[in-house]
């Protein structure tokens, strides 16, 4: 009898192996676990099983029953779940759909370029302060050494509201303003509008600079390079390399223009840098000792630097744009490039 | 300016290639622009040796040769006779061009073989021979470049020069400063005048009338000069430098201007009435005929050169068409001055006129080099023209023009400024190389004389910056500021330009910057009113376009243009914003108002077209609205904790849908405005779409502004709601029932909020559904209905009693 019980264990596991889908597992089951099945109907016959050999064959037969149920409750679960699965994925998506989103804004590239270099400037310790764009002549020229009809006047054409009222042509007035107002030390940065009369692919009427102040004791012209270097190198790169070159401003003196190491060619000469390797992207200088006395700062107490750049052209330089005017178009597949 | 390296040569000697001399000068402050090669308007034409000359048989004026360069033996026929056997002649050779754009070719004449040409000095643009062959040196070797032979190849250098430089305005003064870089000497030029017996004062005389526009006169005279084209090195270094030849007289004078850098005339003597100057002011309204050929209405404080009658000249500016040399002048009146500076330069920027003389006279000439060049010119058209030069010269010099002297210099001062330590011996060795006069006064103490000419060093930190440009500004050390630490303070206006700028962002709406000025008709096409202070427009006197030509008073006309342009290029969806300034004139002679302002405008679709994630298509109804923009500014606000916003229909603005605007405040506080763009303003300006748009004040913003946050337990007891619909009149606002539901409240009454309008089907015509939600809380206890209930009955009745409201459901 016990021999009997392996043979069908072994039909009911070679039937539950080729078995597929969930009817023929319940069949199965029916087969044999159910009430009339095959292995009930053994188990039901017991009594004609000696009786010292009955608790082994009851053992045996149970062993089987749970065996055999095990494995039909197992396939029938994964049939389960498969079922599950193939339903949610009637509801699949495509993924590759855009998802849905509200379109971001950008920040003006000058706007940004103007941030940076704030930032930049902050961890000097300069401290933003503004100025009028509307600026009395003295604050735009004559505070800043430069006199009515005085050849310095020529390097900046001017817009003028009324004789003595100009639109201001650079953010130097501020200078005056904030040393005015304040005792060294000071160390400011100034960014603003600036306009001067010139309309063309490197020239528009409105553009954009910021100038920088520090005055203090014992501020030296290797201070300038200094500030100004660790500048250009956060800004451009720590490789690159700049030259300080005489020029000629007529509120500082010595006064440096900075040109940097052409970011496009890196030297070697193209048409961004007239093939010269070299772009000039700062007017800086030692504050004039006659702009001090203007202010009532005593040029033997103090010293100090200034310095000015165009953020235009460090956002061209920077983002690689020929055309100045794009920065006022205001063409959003501009704007949205940055 | 324009510098000739030949010419250069003429006065200094150095070893730098072109690239080394550039780089040297734009490190020591003379920038150089540009620079490039020249050479001659021929290539190919070499030295060749005549080895024969025989007769044409069939021509009788020309001739057979055959000439070598050494290499190969050539045949020519050549029409000249003056050559000969063993001369040395330039060669065209086949493939050679000359000027006039001529391409040498091998050709036959008259049946005979020529493989080339031989040239004269015309024909190869060297000379003003044209009648033979031009004879080279027998010394040469055959096969040698022509323009080798001849020196014919140049670099022309474009200098900048700062308007401090004036000294670097001629030839010379590059040259001192190359000297002074590279160490050498300048060679200056001998100037010998040979005078003949004849006193000048007998025939000429000069008055100043007005010296302190004039310090400085002079006067030679050149007689029997013969008019003429100039020598070819005269003419080749005028050409090089960007000048053109005119004829010798007037060559020298341009010659000795970029040579010295002292600008001279040369009058004809003849048409000079009375034969002699009066230098004086021009009376007003004077008229005058430039050598241009223009005539000029002069303003009262021009200097004028005048003989004794009429003005022949504008000072410094431009000669008159009625003295101007010709080509049967014979006698010269040669002017050489010193102007007053800044005269010039009035009168030249009046007039409108900036020739090569006013620029240098503007600047400022070296009053001491007057004379010098006066001489130098009058020996040259004694040489070059043939003249003689009476005896003396007329040098009215009434007024001293200062010059610095005696400038005190501490090295120690130098070392400071420049956070250096230089050598006192070479602080004095560069500032003599400057050609200055140095004195030592004690230990570290100099005392500085400049040459005259350079009018810019008049104090000791003009020398520190000599110093320092010669020293070289790469010498000097990097170094950090020695500087008390201390934060730097941050600004108010920064932090809340950004918190706003990136909320908008977020919100989809992108930066623009737009010009600061706009066209007047701005205020127009906004339909401002009469008194409107924002038709107290900022004019420019001196516009570039008239649409350019006053200050912005909004920023919502820019954002205009802005839409506009951008429909133009196809982007009809557009969200943008913009800070900046704006200008309210007050008062004439005082600066205007200027406001920070916020603004913002949306057009177009609300969503983006390619927005279609899941399958969700945008509806092109979808156009964004009033709302869209307020809630953006809601939030705005919101996040910069501005409290008590309202946005009240009172406020209008003329450029605004009336019904469809308000003003935007906080309590009283007026921030600004928000509404669509009123249809009559979009016609004006041609825009198809409608737009939203707001403007707010910065500068008040900033005011209210805080980032001060207090936080508020959260609360331990559930809220109640009960949400009532109430049926008021169609024009009522909502704001207002909120309102009277919080005026009205008990404690218990949290909040209340609109959660539906409706305005159709079962709302009589002329209501409005208004649903509220009311939301009750007790923050000590859990509410029980009746409690509530008691409470909001009896908010409900009074909000029924004061507006008149039918609550919805309860009509009969």
């Amino acid at each position: 009898m016990i021999e009997d019980l392996d043979d069908l264990q072994k039909k009911a596991e070679d039937e539950i192996g080729a078995a597929g889908t969930e009817s023929e597992f319940l069949a199965i089951r029916t087969r044999y676990l159910g009430r009339k099945g095959l292995l009930t109907g053994v188990l039901r016959n017991v009594g004609q099983v000696e009786p010292e050999k009955r608790p082994l064959f009851g053992k045996r037969c149970n062993e089987i029953k749970e065996a055999l149920s095990e494995k039909i409750e197992k396939a029938l679960e994964r049939i389960a779940d498969l079922k599950e699965e193939e339903i949610l994925l009637r509801d699949r998506i495509d993924v590759t759909l855009p998802g849905r989103k509200i379109k971001y804004g950008r920040s003006h590239p000058i706007s940004q370029v103007c941030r940076e270099i704030c930032h930049i400037f902050a961890g000097f310790g300069f401290a933003v302060v503004e100025g009028p764009e509307v600026e009395l002549d003295y604050y735009n020229f004559e505070a800043l050494n430069i006199p009515k009809n005085h050849p310095a006047r020529d390097m900046q054409d001017t817009f003028y509201i009324e004789d003595n009222i100009v639109l201001r042509t650079h953010t130097s007035p501020v200078q005056i303003r904030t040393m005015e107002k304040q005792r060294p030390p000071v160390r400011i940065l100034s960014p603003g509008r600036v306009y001067r009369p010139d309309s063309d692919i490197s020239h528009t009427p409105m553009f954009h600079q910021i100038e920088g102040l520090l005055v203090d004791r014992g501020i030296t012209f290797g201070d300038l390079k200094g500030v100004l270097t660790s500048f250009v190198r956060q800004m451009f790169g720590a490789d690159i390399s700049l030259r300080f070159r005489p020029s000629f401003f007529p509120f500082t003196e010595p006064s440096a223009e900075v040109d940097m190491q052409c970011v496009m060619c890196r030297g070697e000469g193209c048409r961004v840098c007239s093939h010269s390797g070299w772009l000039e992207i700062l007017g800086s200088g030692m504050v004039d000792p006659e702009v001090f006395k203007n202010v009532g700062y005593d040029p033997e107490e103090f010293t100090g630097f200034a310095f000015g750049l165009g953020l235009e052209r460090i956002a061209m330089l920077k983002y690689g744009i020929s055309d100045i005017r794009l920065f006022f178009e205001n063409d959003m597949r501009f704007l949205e490039q940055f | 300016m324009l510098v000739s390296l030949r010419w250069l040569k003429d006065y200094v000697d150095f070893h730098l290639s072109p690239a080394e001399l550039v780089d040297r000068l734009t490190m020591s402050g003379l920038e150089v622009e540009s620079f490039h090669e020249t050479g001659p308007a021929f290539s190919n034409v070499v030295a060749a040796k005549i080895l024969s000359v025989k007769t044409h048989p069939n021509a009788d004026k020309c001739f057979l040769c055959d000439v070598t360069t050494g290499d190969a033996t050539y045949p020519i026929v050549c029409g000249a006779g003056n050559i000969n056997c063993g001369d040395m002649v330039p060669l065209a050779k086949v493939g050679a061009t000359i000027p006039g754009g001529y391409t040498i070719k091998s050709s036959r004449i008259r049946g005979e073989l020529s493989e080339g040409m031989l040239c004269s000095e015309q024909e190869l643009g060297v000379g003003d021979d044209a009648d033979g062959i031009m004879i080279l040196s027998k010394d040469l070797s055959p096969g040698r470049d022509l323009a080798d032979i001849l020196d014919l190849k140049d670099t022309v250098f474009d200098v900048g020069i700062t308007p401090n430089r004036s000294d670097c305005l001629s030839i010379i003064g590059i040259a001192r400063e190359v000297a002074a870089i590279t160490g050498g000497a300048v060679r200056y030029p001998v100037v010998a005048v040979k005078e003949n017996k004849e006193d000048i004062r007998r025939i000429t005389s000069v008055d100043i009338l007005d010296p302190d526009l004039c310090p400085r006169y002079s006067v030679r005279i050149i007689r029997n000069v013969k008019i003429g084209s100039s020598p070819l090195w005269l003419r080749q270094r005028l050409e090089a430098v960007g000048l053109r030849a005119i004829n010798n007289i007037v060559d020298i004078t341009n010659f000795v201007m970029m040579e010295w850098g002292q600008p001279l005339h040369a009058f004809d003597f003849r048409y000079l009435e009375e034969g002699r100057i009066v230098v004086r002011r021009s009376l007003d309204g004077e008229r005058f005929i430039s050598l241009d050929e223009k005539e000029r209405i002069l303003r009262p404080d021009t200097l004028m050169i005048c003989d004794g009658v009429k003005p022949v000249a504008i000072a410094g500016i431009m000669g008159g068409l009625n003295s101007e040399v010709k080509e049967d002048t014979e006698t010269i009146l040669l002017e050489s001055a010193y102007f007053n500076p800044s005269s010039i330069r009035i009168s030249a920027k009046w007039l409108g006129m900036s020739t090569d003389a006013a620029f240098r006279f503007g600047r400022g000439v070296d009053p001491k080099g007057v004379i010098r060049a006066s001489d130098r010119a009058a020996q040259l058209m004694a040489e070059l023209a043939g003249g003689t030069i009476f005896r003396g010269c007329i040098d009215q010099y009434p007024m001293t023009v200062q010059t610095a002297k005696n400038i005190p210099l501490r090295v120690k001062r130098v070392n400071d400024i420049l956070g250096a330590d230089i050598d006192a011996d070479d602080i004095v060795n560069i500032l003599k190389r400057l050609e200055m006069d140095v004195c030592e006064e004690g230990k570290g103490k100099y005392s500085v004389t400049p040459p005259t000419y350079r009018v810019d060093m008049t104090r000791e930190i003009d020398l520190i910056e000599e110093v320092a440009r010669l020293y070289g500004y790469d010498r000097i050390l990097v170094t950090l500021p020695d500087v008390s630490v201390a934060p730097a303070s941050v600004d108010g206006k920064l932090i809340l330009e950004e918190r706003i700028r990136g909320l908008l962002k977020g919100s989809g709406y992108s930066e623009v910057i737009t010009f600061s000025f706009i066209t007047p008709d701005a205020v127009d096409i906004l339909g401002l009113n009469e008194n409107d202070e924002r038709r107290n427009l900022v004019k420019i006197r001196n516009p570039l376009t008239e649409d350019q030509s006053v200050m912005r008073s909004t920023l919502v006309y820019g954002l205009l243009e802005t839409m506009k342009n951008n429909s133009r290029a196809g982007n009809i969806n557009l969200r943008v914003f913009e800070t900046g300034r704006i200008f309210i004139h007050r008062h004439d002679g005082e600066l205007p108002l200027e406001k920070n302002k916020l603004a913002g405008l949306l057009t177009g679709s609300r969503c983006d077209d390619l927005c279609i994630g899941g399958g969700f298509k945008t509806d092109p109804g979808m156009i964004g609205d009033f709302y869209d923009l307020k809630g953006c500014i809601e939030n705005i606000l919101d996040d910069i904790r501005i409290s008590d916003v309202q946005f009240r229909s009172g406020h209008s603005e003329p450029f605004l849908h009336p019904g469809k605007s308000c003003g935007i405040y906080a309590g009283d506080e007026f921030l600004g405005f928000i509404g669509e763009i009123h249809p009559h303003v979009l016609a004006r300006m041609d825009l198809k779409s409608t737009a939203v748009a707001f403007e707010v004040d910065l500068d008040v913003l900033l005011v209210l502004f805080s980032g001060k946050i207090i936080y508020r337990a959260l609360p331990k007891f559930p809220s109640i709601t009960r949400d009532v619909a109430f049926l008021v009149k169609w024009e009522m606002e909502a704001e207002e029932m909120l309102r009277l539901a919080m005026s009205a409240s008990k404690e218990l009454l949290e909040k209340v909020s609109i959660f539906d309008v409706y305005c159709g089907k079962s709302v009589p015509h002329g209501m409005k559904s208004l649903g509220l939600r009311f939301s009750y809380r007790a923050s000590d206890r859990t509410l029980t209905d009746d409690e509530v209930n008691d409470v909001h009955s009896a908010i409900v009745k009074e909000m029924v009693d004061i507006t008149g409201a039918i609550i919805r459901g309860e009509e009969s």
